[in-house]
């Protein structure tokens, strides 16, 4: 089944001479439960499609379809309500809100919603990201390691449409890498989760089922890996 | 949720809000203060002429309140809008999680709310208490009876502060939401995301400009104290103040590139210890903020300059009071009123014969025959005062009329002069225990103490034995300028013209023009000076003697020593403080622009600190640059305003002519140092010590 | 040979009683005057913490460390700030240059926060830009010249105080392969040439490959050693990844 859909998208930044093409035509689709690493150097796109997946940016021409839905058909109120059920983030410096706590934190996308938390399924992601004995903790107590798994959480409360993860281990060491992979392997098995992880890193890449790869804007490869 | 999470922003972010807060509270506490003079103690224990002064003040101090509600509302607005640039990644990360723009603006509703609340509540219990410390200052001012202390709350000016200050948040709430759905979510994520291009003026058109800057100004300076003369229509001081403020923008503009390009020159100053860095800082952050240190230090030489010159006023009210009331009662009343007399081209025609018989008498008579008891005043002198249409001001400048008239055109020219008896004027002067003259017969003396009068006379004076016509005989001026003297009291120096003549002049009993009585009353203790006061002024008073004799058509009028001192201490008091008030907001704003201008700019100045430790720097040396930093960040304005208020002063000083005088400056200066001080001060402390905080904190 | 560095029984916990972390556990090592030392490592082993505690901005929980004769661990204050910045010279991964002050200013700093006058500044620094090759660049701002450039600035910076040690903390890791190498030349100039004594920390083997000595440090304790000695650059490249590899498991990094 289809979940997301990106086509002919186009983002340039600047006029004329200065003209930059972060994205040059890309189209691509993905089916639901997919783990899809997208992979590119420094200044390669990756982010700038990232956050146009995410509704944070929008594209100079393309349509993103996320469940069917044509994404920048929506307008600013609809656009917000889209970010909160639909989409998950996860940012390289884990953007929590540093005066919640970590309970606080992960449930915070269903309260803005207007929605009461599913206890049974709170419970069982704290204790699936490991963060039982720390749920009263405020973020800038806990190691790096620990705050991705928050953030991991928080974006896995709405059970939205897609998991976006932008270098989800750039900031940590190669203990707490491993760890945070291993639970977004394991979102991606236990809940079908779909997940796309933007990565500069070839190797981190090799966890995902397929493999696209940008370069200046466009895609040059789109592999299955298993 | 979002409440909890404004209550949780607000606790956390506490030190980023100190210096908002801290200028909401001292806004809403003054602005209490002023609002509540009205039922302050002290107003309800002065007398009735003095309470008509008030609520005069009191007027005026509400139209200020309306300006200074606009500044204030101004200003909370701009430093509202920091603290939500300071917070955008923030908002962006909310965004990200789905919360749409109305949901943020809803936070930051919360959030002004709670501030609002809270500043005003704090604000409102300091402003009362304030306001029974200045209970006590007005009742100083206005010689008041404060034996008994009252606890003051004035229901009339707390609702006034709400409502103001209510309307002044509902501004920000608006403009906050107007900024807010300005934002683009990537922009507010990517806003932590630093521009690293440091813009360098050209250090030639640096230097250029701040030379040009310089000349605008001086040439500002001269125009309004070298050539302060030109100024005399309200159109003409227009120019000097648009160079003055196209100069500070100029220099701003230049100031850094060009105190940059002269210090690297000074090789052995810039490459010591922090300068350079110090330096480069100030030179980088001062390119942002033209517009704003221009604005700063345009309002602080506004509040110099008003502080200043009011409060020269009103100490010179005060010492040329003293010197202008010397005995306690002065009464006079026209003399040998005629059938009928033309003004305005109307004749007039004076019906009442009582009127007329007793306009023959001398003031003493009628006093008597009006039944007052002499023995309540004492030392009794009374003169005449001739004057005639044969010699008025424009025949006393006779020749040189023209010449006087061009320059100033709006003088009633057909005045008479006022013509007094030597022996006549030695007697009052006496009395007043001031300068008594002596004539030749074929002299004459003119007196004159308004400064402007005295020059224009003095014109004339100067050729040497100026000659006039007195009463059909020849004159020549025994002096060749403006003699000092006067024999009418007043609340200032507004003797614009006696003349003294001889005994011998023949004055004709038609020329006779006024009485006038000068006396003191016969009392011991202010109660009972007081008591005697009720028979010459206080309008209620049925016991009033010139009430009565007006009421029965007999002209007589006069001023009391008492009267003209409370209403000279209730003009010089609306004065002063109009000022203070109007002072005190502005130097609060300037120095919360600074402070906060300072602070936002923190997270780049912590960066480059950081890197001042990581390459060896030790804490001494970093508070110091930081010191500095600050330092200069709040002198450079303040410096420029003193150089404008040196001008601005001695031009304020020019065209108050005769209300101020120099010599009552320096204590004035010396109060507004210790105003400036006080609040400048404390701001550049509280902005040093936050931004020592900042740059201390852990990543 | 003259000992410049001395590292005895370093140890370094970071948390709590219920959640500690040993960053480095019982590392001991010395450094000769004009060595060029290597610190390997894959991220979270301690190499940075290790060079943190070094460069006196952490202190160790137990050991000591011995710069020039001065134990580090035992002062504090004012005076840990003189040592600093008299005997220590730094090099960073991001530059850590002033985006205010033009690349001469970034340089002149280092001297004038030790109160040299103005005219030996000159001198010093027109001394080490030709030798660095940054002459030209001088004048302008860090945004305006390239990442090389901006990380030889740097260097300058931290040898023109001729400090007894300088410490290098991924000194190429922002930099581009061309730039890289021509930093680590200029490197081995200031090492061979004017006798510079360098502790420089990275994971990049062909980075590493430049020192004269490396220690491969893994969960906070010392591995294993490498000495160059005669070898060619290419065969002390060969010999590190053989020891990465035996390292195991992490060789993400390795490009």
């Amino acid at each position: 089944m289809e979940i997301l859909r990106v086509k002919d998208l186009c983002k340039f930044y600047g006029k004329n001479e200065t003209l930059v093409k972060a994205l040059d035509g890309v189209s691509f689709s993905v089916n639901k439960g997919e783990f899809v690493a997208v992979v590119g150097a420094s200044g390669s796109g990756k982010s700038t499609l990232l956050h146009i997946l995410g509704g944070v940016d929008k594209p100079s021409s393309g349509k993103v379809y996320v469940d069917n839905q044509d994404v920048f058909k929506l307008n600013e109120s609809n656009l917000a309500v889209f970010r909160r059920r639909q989409v998950g983030l996860i940012y390289q410096f884990y953007n929590l809100i540093p005066i919640l706590n970590v309970e606080e934190n992960i449930t915070l996308p269903l309260l803005l919603d207007g929605r009461k938390p599913d206890e049974t399924y709170l419970n069982e992601l704290i204790d699936t990201l490991g963060l039982r004995s720390r749920v009263k903790h405020l973020p800038n107590e806990l190691s790096g390691g620990q705050q991705q798994r928050v953030s991991i959480g928080r974006a896995l409360m709405n059970r939205p449409a897609v998991l976006l993860a932008d270098e989800p281990t750039g900031n940590l060491d190669s203990k707490a890498s491993k760890e945070i992979i291993e639970l977004l392997k394991l979102s991606n098995k236990k809940y079908e989760q779909t997940i796309i992880m933007i990565t500069h890193d070839q190797n981190l890449a090799l966890n995902a089922d397929r493999i696209i790869t940008i370069d200046d804007g466009k895609i040059v490869s789109d592999k299955k890996v298993r | 949720m979002l409440f909890k999470l404004s209550i949780k922003n607000m606790t956390k972010s506490i030190k980023d809000y100190a210096i908002y807060f801290l200028t909401l509270v001292l806004g809403v506490a003054i602005f209490y203060m002023f609002n509540s003079l009205d039922s302050q103690q002290a107003m309800l224990e002065v007398s009735q002429s003095t309470r008509s002064i008030i609520e005069l003040m009191i007027g005026m101090l509400g139209f200020v309140s309306v300006f200074v509600s606009v500044v204030l509302g101004l200003l909370i607005v701009y430093a509202n809008n920091f603290l939500i640039n300071r917070r955008k990644k923030e908002f962006g990360i909310y965004m990200t999680l789905g919360m749409g723009k109305r949901q943020i603006s809803k936070i930051i509703l919360l959030e002004t709310i709670l501030v609002g609340i809270i500043s005003l509540g704090i604000g409102l219990v300091i402003g009362i208490f304030s306001s029974q410390f200045m209970s006590i200052l007005v009742a100083k001012l206005f010689e008041a009876d404060m034996s008994e202390f009252h606890f003051v709350f004035s229901k009339e000016a707390c609702i006034k502060t709400c409502i103001y200050f209510a309307v002044m948040y509902l501004a920000v709430m608006i403009f906050n939401t107007m900024t807010i759905s300005r934002y683009k979510l990537i922009n507010l994520l990517n806003a932590t995301k630093k521009n690293e291009k440091v813009k360098m003026k050209n250090p030639f058109l640096a230097v250029l400009v701040f030379i040009f800057g310089s000349s605008i100004l001086g040439y500002a300076y001269w125009k309004v104290t070298g050539d302060v003369g030109s100024m005399n229509t309200a159109e003409k001081i227009l120019p000097p103040i648009l160079m003055g403020i196209v100069g500070t923008v100029l220099i701003f503009w230049s100031l850094s590139g060009f105190i940059i390009t002269v210090i690297q020159k000074m090789k052995n100053i810039y490459f010591k210890d922090t300068n350079m860095f110090v330096l480069r800082q100030i030179n980088n952050k001062i390119n942002t903020m033209v517009a704003s240190m221009s604005v700063i230090c345009l309002m602080l030489f506004m509040t110099i300059s008003i502080l200043s010159s009011s409060l020269a006023l009103r100490n010179t009210m005060q010492r040329e009071l003293v010197e202008m009331t010397p005995v306690d009662l002065n009464l006079y009343k026209t003399a040998n009123l005629p059938e009928s007399y033309m003004k305005y081209g109307v004749e007039h025609k004076i019906t009442n014969e009582k009127q007329r018989e007793d306009s023959k008498h001398p003031i003493y008579e009628t006093l008597i025959n009006n039944g007052l008891d002499m023995n309540v005043l004492k030392d009794i002198v009374e003169i005449e005062v001739y004057a005639t249409n044969n010699l008025t001001w424009e025949t006393f400048f006779g020749d040189s009329l023209n010449e006087v008239k061009e320059k100033f055109p709006g003088l009633a020219y057909g005045t008479a002069e006022e013509i007094v008896k030597i022996s006549d004027y030695n007697k009052m002067a006496k009395l007043y225990g001031i300068n008594e003259y002596e004539l030749n017969e074929d002299e004459y003396i003119v007196l004159c103490d308004f400064d402007s009068q005295t020059e224009l006379r003095n014109k004339v004076l100067a050729k040497g034995n100026y000659p006039l016509t007195i009463a059909g005989k020849e004159y020549k001026s025994k002096y060749n300028k403006c003699q000092e003297g006067f024999i009418m009291m007043s609340t200032s120096h507004t003797n614009l013209g006696i003349i003294l003549v001889p005994d011998s002049c023949p004055l004709t009993e038609e020329m006779k023009e006024m009485y006038l009585l000068s006396a003191n009353y016969n009392a011991e203790t202010e109660e009972e000076k007081k008591e005697i006061e009720k028979n010459f002024a206080g309008n209620q008073n049925s016991s009033n003697l010139i009430k009565s004799l007006n009421d029965n058509g007999i002209e007589l009028d006069g001023f009391t020593k008492i009267s003209l001192m409370e209403a000279s201490v209730g003009i010089a008091t609306i004065v002063t403080f109009i000022a203070i008030y109007l002072g005190i907001i502005f130097l609060i704003a300037s120095s919360a622009i600074l402070a906060l201008k300072q602070l936002t700019d923190s997270s780049d100045n912590k960066q480059r600190y950081t890197i001042l430790r990581k390459i060896g720097c030790d804490e001494k040396m970093i508070n110091k640059a930081l010191f500095r930093q600050i330092g200069i960040f709040f002198g450079m304005p303040l410096i420029l305003a003193i150089i404008h208020s040196i001008f601005g002063i001695q031009f304020a000083i020019t065209i108050m002519s005769g209300l101020a005088s120099k010599d009552d400056l320096l204590p004035s200066i010396i109060a507004t140092v210790v105003i400036i001080g006080v609040i400048y001060g404390s701001y550049f402390l509280a902005t040093y010590f936050e931004g020592k905080n900042i740059i201390k904190e852990e990543e | 040979m003259e000992k410049i560095l001395e590292v005895k029984n370093i140890e370094k916990y970071y948390g709590n009683k219920s959640n500690l972390t040993k960053a480095i556990d019982n590392i001991s090592f010395d450094v000769a005057k004009g060595e060029f030392v290597g610190i390997m490592g894959a991220s979270g082993s301690g190499k940075t913490t290790l060079l943190n505690c070094i460069s006196t901005i952490d202190r160790v929980t137990a050991g000591n460390i011995v710069i020039n004769n001065e134990d580090i661990t035992k002062i504090r204050g004012n005076k840990l700030n003189k040592f600093r910045r008299e005997e220590l010279g730094f090099i960073f991964q991001d530059f850590n240059l002033l985006d205010t002050l033009t690349c001469y200013e970034n340089i002149a700093l280092a001297l004038t926060i030790q109160k040299v006058n103005a005219k030996e500044i000159d001198k010093k620094i027109s001394e080490i830009a030709d030798k660095l090759d940054i002459k030209d660049i001088l004048k302008k701002y860090p945004y305006q010249v390239s990442g090389g450039q901006k990380q030889r600035v740097a260097s300058a910076r931290a040898i023109i105080t001729n400090p007894k040690l300088i410490l290098a903390d991924e000194p190429t890791g922002a930099l581009d392969s061309k730039s890289a190498r021509q930093l680590l030349e200029n490197f081995e100039y200031l090492n061979q040439k004017l006798q510079a004594t360098i502790l420089m920390v990275t994971h990049d083997a062909f980075t590493a490959s430049y020192c004269t000595r490396i220690l491969f440090i893994k969960d906070g304790k010392i591995f294993n050693e490498l000495i160059k000695g005669n070898d060619t650059r290419k065969q002390f490249f060969e010999k590190i990844i053989e020891v990465q590899t035996l390292l195991g498991g992490d060789l993400n990094n390795v490009i």
